[in-house]
């Protein structure tokens, strides 16, 4: 954990990468942390005409020409699936994989997938078996059974993760894993897909993102988004929201006219703690 | 008060008496490295429960006895017998509720 941001944005979509040229524009120190952007929605959209100064571009390429502005701004970015999120001492701690990153706000860019449902069993046998994170938990299941339900980009890497550490890995990936029940009463017991179960001890759920209800438990959601105020400003003090996951419509001008504000109102809020503080 | 490293030769006789708040983590896991600056404050903050440790890597057999199967795992024992438990990353209040 080397320094503190100022902001801390989750998401390398238009609703992220706005938001962090923005507090690079305020003079702010921004971290842009996201899995791979080339996996989501806009990435697969043939082409965009509604964006404007940006002609007939595909989702593809408006998403690497973003990227490039981060790059030429010389904004920091990591790759990676943030995995919990925890206040501190009047910042929030967050961690990805096996690191740790610390900022003064959170802005939450991640997409529209909050609403993806939960497989049956997967709530109730959290942290009893169900895991959302290879690196932190696959220690616990060496020479046990396991299975990988491999939903995002991440999921094969993972699966050989687990592999490599000494589990006996049934991997499922996207379309075999989207019909799921989780078994078991106290712990898992097994894993029932397409009909079959299988016994395992524990199941690795690998969405490409971990939705911001589980991330910051107590954050004000309302039809899977988050609720947030005129000002981007979300439920929990010091957390900004922007782009898709705030709800519809999910437009590329409305995310990043929406990471443009939550940055804006991020700043405006680090001036006045930094206010009470005198 | 300090935190206090928990092994299975010392698990037993040190949650023995008095409450005592476990903190299971692993070096390799993102969230402990979160949660242990929140208990080491929580260790500050309430002198009067003994705060402890213990490395899953290095203590298997303590991991196992007590099923921890996601870390961080937070265990209040209350003169040797577990009382509460929470799986997943806690803030400060989190576990002033868990040790009440």
């Amino acid at each position: 954990m080397d320094g503190i941001f100022d902001m801390l944005i989750l998401g390398a979509g238009p609703a992220g990468i706005s938001a962090a040229l923005t507090a690079h524009a305020r003079g702010r120190s921004a971290l842009v942390l996201s899995s791979d952007p080339m996996n989501t929605p806009l990435a697969r959209a043939p082409r965009i005409d509604n964006y404007p100064g940006l002609p007939g571009m595909s989702g593809r390429e408006l998403l690497a020409a973003m990227g490039e502005s981060l790059e030429e701004q010389g904004i920091s970015r990591v790759t990676g699936r943030a995995t919990a999120v925890a206040p501190f001492g009047g910042t929030f701690m967050v961690s990805a994989e096996q690191d740790v990153y610390r900022a003064r706000t959170l802005i939450l860019a991640v997409g529209a997938q909050q609403g993806a449902k939960p497989f049956p069993g997967e709530a109730e046998l959290l942290g009893r078996g169900v895991s959302y994170c290879a690196t932190c938990d696959g220690m616990l299941y060496r020479g046990k059974r396991v299975a990988v339900l491999g939903l995002g980009a991440a999921g094969e890497k993972d699966a050989a993760f687990l592999e490599r550490v000494g589990c006996q890995v049934l991997y499922l990936g996207p379309t075999q894993a989207k019909k799921c029940e989780i078994k078991g009463t106290d712990r898992v017991t097994g894993l029932v897909a397409d009909g079959e179960e299988y016994p395992v001890e524990g199941v690795f759920i690998l969405r490409d993102t971990v939705a911001a209800s589980v991330l910051l438990p107590g954050l004000a959601m309302e039809g899977g988004h988050i609720t947030v105020g005129a000002d981007m400003a979300a439920s929990v003090p010091g957390v900004f929201a922007a782009g898709d996951c705030t709800g519809r419509p999910y437009q590329i001008a409305r995310a990043v006219g929406q990471g443009n504000i939550a940055a804006l109102a991020a700043d405006a809020y680090m001036r006045k703690e930094q206010e009470k503080q005198k | 008060m300090s935190v206090l490293e928990l092994t299975k030769d010392n698990f037993d006789q040190t949650v023995g008496t008095g409450t005592s708040l476990v903190d299971f983590w692993a070096v390799w896991c993102g969230p402990c490295k979160m949660q242990s600056p929140i208990v080491d404050a929580f260790a500050e903050k309430r002198p009067d429960i003994q705060v402890c440790k213990v490395n899953v890597d290095e203590q298997p057999e303590l991991a196992m006895r007590f099923g921890v199967m996601s870390i961080p795992t937070l265990m209040v024992f209350r003169d040797g017998a577990l009382v509460n438990k929470t799986v997943g990353l806690s803030d400060i209040d989190e576990i002033e509720r868990l040790c009440q």
